[in-house]
């Protein structure tokens, strides 16, 4: 039809310029895919001043004849291109090239799907957008991403969440944060991804390692934070976001402004605030359990579609209280803790930080540039530089009181550049090389033995990934990548520690200090990591589409499995890493089933994990000392087989009613020594009704349960230690896990418009609504004092 | 052309990286904290030998035992007045850790314990709210036997609670500190 109007008008217009005077230059040219140079079918050539018309044709050229000498404006539009205006001085027969680009809908989402490696439908990824994070904007991002079925979280309290994807985390789940991977000290249990949710807009999750592009080692996955998209119109828009709770009787407040041009050029601003006291469980209060957080982040550039840049600044400082009665002087006050149904200290509610607590500030420099070049790709490069500073505080006496324990620095520099071969569209190809340099300094001045050593490390990688769409249906992805990985460490340790450990043999010339009761080690290691990927996505009809994966990941040991040496107050416990750790090695087989239609969507993932030398860190007996017996928690490797099922199903059931399912199931076992692995997340599973209508205020009421079943496979690491104050010998049970337990809460919700541009999205959500005593297996505080009791939160959404 | 050039400036970047590492040895830190050494001097009242009960550990929360080691027997149905020295015995000359537990008496208290019966312990001094400290006390011995010697530090006890103040730990509640225990023989 359109076609036809073009004709008309085409006829229309050379019949009136077959009146023309004088004028008979002729106009040609072709209109070309930017992307991939093939021709476009159908593009209006319009010349503005003279009204004319013409389209093109198959081989996507045009022709106008008849033309005056002089200025010609012409714009190009395509109902799938973004229109195009140029100024043409025709002095003469005139042929030219045009290029016409994308949609700018598909274009962002092809871009940025592909920028960021998830592109490849073949990997299990699963997407939180706004409308959640918004009411996470108050909690922690792995909170949030327990909405994900699949993905739970090892806890330390309620302030230090660590996102755990199918049962692992730390240092085997990679943080990218606007492109940049997140170095703040991962590998440990009790540190928190340094991230403010509130910096994201999307957040995805990619289980498994088939995100090459990010690194080799992501043997649970990855989570990629993204923040805001650029709107490319002129735009001056914003959000604030402020929630109270009665749990911690605390707030936090979440600001942020953006600003952006038709050219491209954008910037934007982000706040955060948020400041808690003591939380209470449903019987007491958790003492010392306080939070103060503050994060700021700027963010500018250009973005137009051949070239762009970025400049990115994040700042985010976290103060943390730690539960007071988890601070232990010895064993016999770890029995007594475990023995006690109640925590051993419990004051009256307080806003106090008191030690012991940690101090967290990082901050992340970020800059990148991309260029595209016709008919061939998208180059980027990007650098990035991170800070990380970690202080933590325990119960000290004297002179000391005020001093840190833990003081470490690390600063990480990373340089990455990737070129995407995306001319052609069923085929992409990207080839990507990084390089990394950090190094972290313990600070002698904390006159306490350094748990983790002064280190430089470089870190090498090469990868490249290909993505094929083999017919409609069907689409392959394979990707390779090499790691090369050196650390030189600077160590002290004491000599009866360094022969306890044997390492006498085997790394005596590591040697290159003698310092009275301590050597000085330099230990260096190299590691050459090689992964791959492969994936297979396949629709057998618009229902049904299935999803096959296999990824080869290796990680080489973190510095806490090779070098930790010491007391670790916070968990009365003296960890012992083993220089003779090899890198592991995953071999990771998913499948993915979803079925799709109007009334049900449904999820169902499947994944077997192999790792050979799995690094654990496992209790093993107990050491004595002027202070008291300590159980000692030794670094070990095992061969590990890991195997789970999530389930996401989502029923309509009328128009405004809906039923979620969420549930998954993990298992982890030692092969070696044929017993279960320790921290594998119990059987978890969610069901919830939503009621949305639209009309009333965009109304939303949802209420869910969450039961958690009790985790009964678990390694007995429990031990027997002499108590001298009872004269007796007591078994000291760390290792039974808590009862299963059953959360209800509701959340509801409704927008009102306050003007024009503006509205306000007032939200209530309850958790915890019956008020239920819990402890939770991933929580290292379990030991010590209950969950979190009920909590009522209001929030304020603000949108401008 | 662009291409080249940009790795060039990479490369540039990158070894202005590996450039900066530093290669200065870490110091060596000698724990400040550590405590390696408890030695109570018991001083028979009335004449008689003064006995001495040290445990020293010099590696600290390193994985070799504190050597313990006491002097003699104690007489029995005698009492003895006794002082606590804590030191850390890796810096040098040795830190006495007493004198800053003394300075935050009223965060410590000292417990001690004989299974047996063959000994009895009481408080001799006070901190600035008239509660027990226990860096001096008496020890009263029984009748003649053989046992164990406990002497334990808890770090902010609830002295308040039941009990404490006369020497029982059960509800005291903190951080330990310290923790000893002695074979004895009273004769």
């Amino acid at each position: 039809m359109t076609q036809k109007i073009f004709l008309c008008a085409l006829f229309c217009i050379l019949f009136f310029t077959g009146y023309a005077q004088n004028c008979s230059y002729t106009f040609k040219g072709t209109v070309t895919d930017y992307h991939d140079g093939t021709s476009i079918f159908g593009a209006t050539v319009y010349l503005k001043n003279l009204d004319r018309y013409t389209t093109t044709d198959y081989q996507g050229k045009f022709e106008i004849k008849n033309l005056c000498k002089g200025e010609l404006q012409v714009i190009f539009s395509h109902v799938s291109c973004e229109t195009k205006e140029v100024l043409i001085n025709l002095t003469e027969d005139t042929f030219k090239e045009f290029n016409l680009e994308h949609h700018i809908e598909d274009l962002k989402e092809v871009r940025i799907t592909s920028a960021t490696g998830l592109k490849n439908k073949t990997a299990q990824t699963t997407v939180l957008k706004t409308d959640i994070i918004d009411k996470y904007s108050s909690q922690n991002l792995g909170d949030a991403l327990k909405n994900i079925s699949g993905v739970s979280s090892v806890n330390t309290g309620n302030t230090i969440v660590k996102p755990m994807i199918n049962g692992l985390h730390s240092s085997r789940v990679i943080l990218m944060t606007n492109g940049v991977r997140l170095q703040d000290q991962e590998w440990g249990i009790e540190h928190a991804p340094n991230i403010d949710i509130n910096t994201a807009e999307k957040i995805t999750v990619i289980k498994g390692a088939n995100a090459l592009e990010f690194g080799g080692d992501a043997i649970g996955g990855v989570i990629v934070v993204e923040p805001n998209r650029i709107i490319l119109k002129d735009s001056l828009y914003g959000k604030s976001i402020l929630t109270g709770q009665t749990n911690g009787q605390g707030f936090s407040l979440h600001s942020s402004l953006s600003k952006s041009t038709k050219k491209g050029w954008y910037l934007n601003a982000k706040t955060t605030l948020k400041n808690y006291g003591d939380f209470e469980s449903p019987d007491y209060v958790l003492t010392n359990t306080g939070l103060k957080s503050q994060a700021f982040s700027v963010q500018t550039g250009l973005k137009k579609f051949e070239s762009g840049f970025n400049v990115y600044y994040t700042y985010l400082k976290n103060e943390i209280g730690i539960l007071k009665s988890s601070h232990l002087g010895n064993i016999e006050d770890l029995v007594n803790a475990i023995n006690s149904d109640n925590p051993l200290v419990v004051d009256d509610f307080s806003y106090t930080i008191n030690a012991p607590r940690q101090e967290v500030t990082h901050q992340l420099v970020k800059a990148d540039l991309y260029k595209r070049y016709k008919k061939l790709g998208k180059l980027k490069v990007q650098y990035d530089y991170q800070n990380n500073q970690r202080l933590e505080f325990d119960l000290r006496i004297g002179a000391d009181k005020n001093k840190p324990a833990i003081d470490l620095n690390l600063s990480s520099h990373a340089v990455n550049t990737s070129f995407e071969f995306d001319s052609k569209s069923n085929q992409t190809y990207k080839v990507g090389f990084m390089g990394a340099y950090q190094n972290n300094f313990a600070d002698p001045n904390t006159g306490v033995k350094r748990l983790i050593p002064d280190y430089d490390k470089y870190d090498l990688g090469v990868f490249t990934i290909g993505n094929f769409l083999l017919n409609d249906k069907t689409s392959l992805d394979v990707g390779v990548r090499y790691d090369f990985n050196y650390i030189n460490a600077k160590k002290f340790y004491f000599k009866s520690r360094w022969r306890e450990r044997n390492y006498d043999n085997e790394f005596s010339t590591l040697i290159i200090g003698d310092f009275n009761t301590q050597w000085l080690v330099n230990p260096e290691f190299k590691y050459h990591n090689f992964s791959s990927s492969l994936g297979v996505s396949h629709e057998l009809n618009p229902q049904n589409s299935f999803i096959f994966n296999y990824a080869l990941a290796s990680r080489a040991p973190n510095p806490s499995e090779l070098f930790s040496d010491g007391l670790h107050h916070s968990a009365a416990r003296i960890e012992l890493g083993d220089l003779r750790m090899k890198q592991e090695t995953s071999n990771r087989l998913s499948t993915s089933y979803h079925f799709n239609n109007e009334k049900t969507a449904l999820l169902v993932e499947l994944f077997v994990n192999h790792i050979r030398n799995f690094m654990y860190i496992e209790p093993n007996g107990t050491e004595q000392t002027i202070r008291g017996a300590f159980p000692v928690w030794i670094y070990k490797s095992t061969n590990a087989s890991l195997f789970g099922i999530d389930i996401n199903w989502l029923q309509k059931i009328t128009d405004q009613i809906n039923f979620n399912n969420k549930t998954s199931f993990i298992r982890g076992k030692d092969i070696v020594n044929s017993t279960d692995l320790i921290d594998i997340p119990a059987a978890k599973t969610q069901n919830s009704f939503g009621y949305t209508n639209k009309k009333w205020h965009q109304f939303n009421a949802n209420f869910e349960s969450e039961f958690v079943f009790k985790q009964n496979l678990f390694p007995d690491t429990n031990f027997e230690v002499f108590i001298p104050t009872t004269n007796s010998n007591v078994l000291v049970d760390v290792s039974s896990t808590p009862n299963s337990y059953h959360l209800l809460n509701f959340n509801t919700d409704a927008t009102f418009k306050l003007s024009q541009k503006t509205n306000v999205t007032i939200g209530i959500t309850v958790t915890n609504i019956l008020n239920t005593n819990y402890r939770e297996y991933l929580n290292r505080l379990r030991y010590f004092a209950d969950d979190l009791g009920r909590n009522y939160l209001l929030q304020l959404n603000f949108k401008y | 052309m662009k291409t080249i050039k940009n790795i060039v400036i990479l490369v540039y970047i990158a070894s202005i990286f590996a450039a900066c590492s530093n290669n200065e040895d870490p110091i060596v830190i000698n724990e400040e904290e550590v405590i390696t050494t408890v030695r109570a001097t018991l001083i028979p009242q009335n004449g008689g030998a003064t006995i001495i009960l040290e445990s020293k550990d010099l590696d600290g929360d390193g994985p070799n035992e504190p050597v313990i080691t006491v002097s003699g027997a104690l007489d029995k149905n005698k009492t003895f007045a006794a002082t606590l020295e804590i030191l850390n015995e890796t810096e040098s000359p040795a830190d006495n850790v007493t004198l800053e537990i003394l300075e935050e008496a009223v965060d410590h208290q000292f417990f001690f314990s004989f299974t047996n019966n063959i000994a009895t312990a009481t408080y001799t001094d006070q901190d600035s709210n008239g509660n027990p400290v226990g860096v001096k006390f008496n020890v009263l011995t029984g009748s003649a036997g053989a046992g164990t010697f406990t002497i334990i530090l808890r770090h902010e006890p609830n002295k308040s609670a039941t009990g404490v103040i006369t020497g029982d730990i059960t509800n005291a509640g903190g951080a330990t500190d310290l923790q000893v225990t002695f074979d004895i023989t009273v004769i």
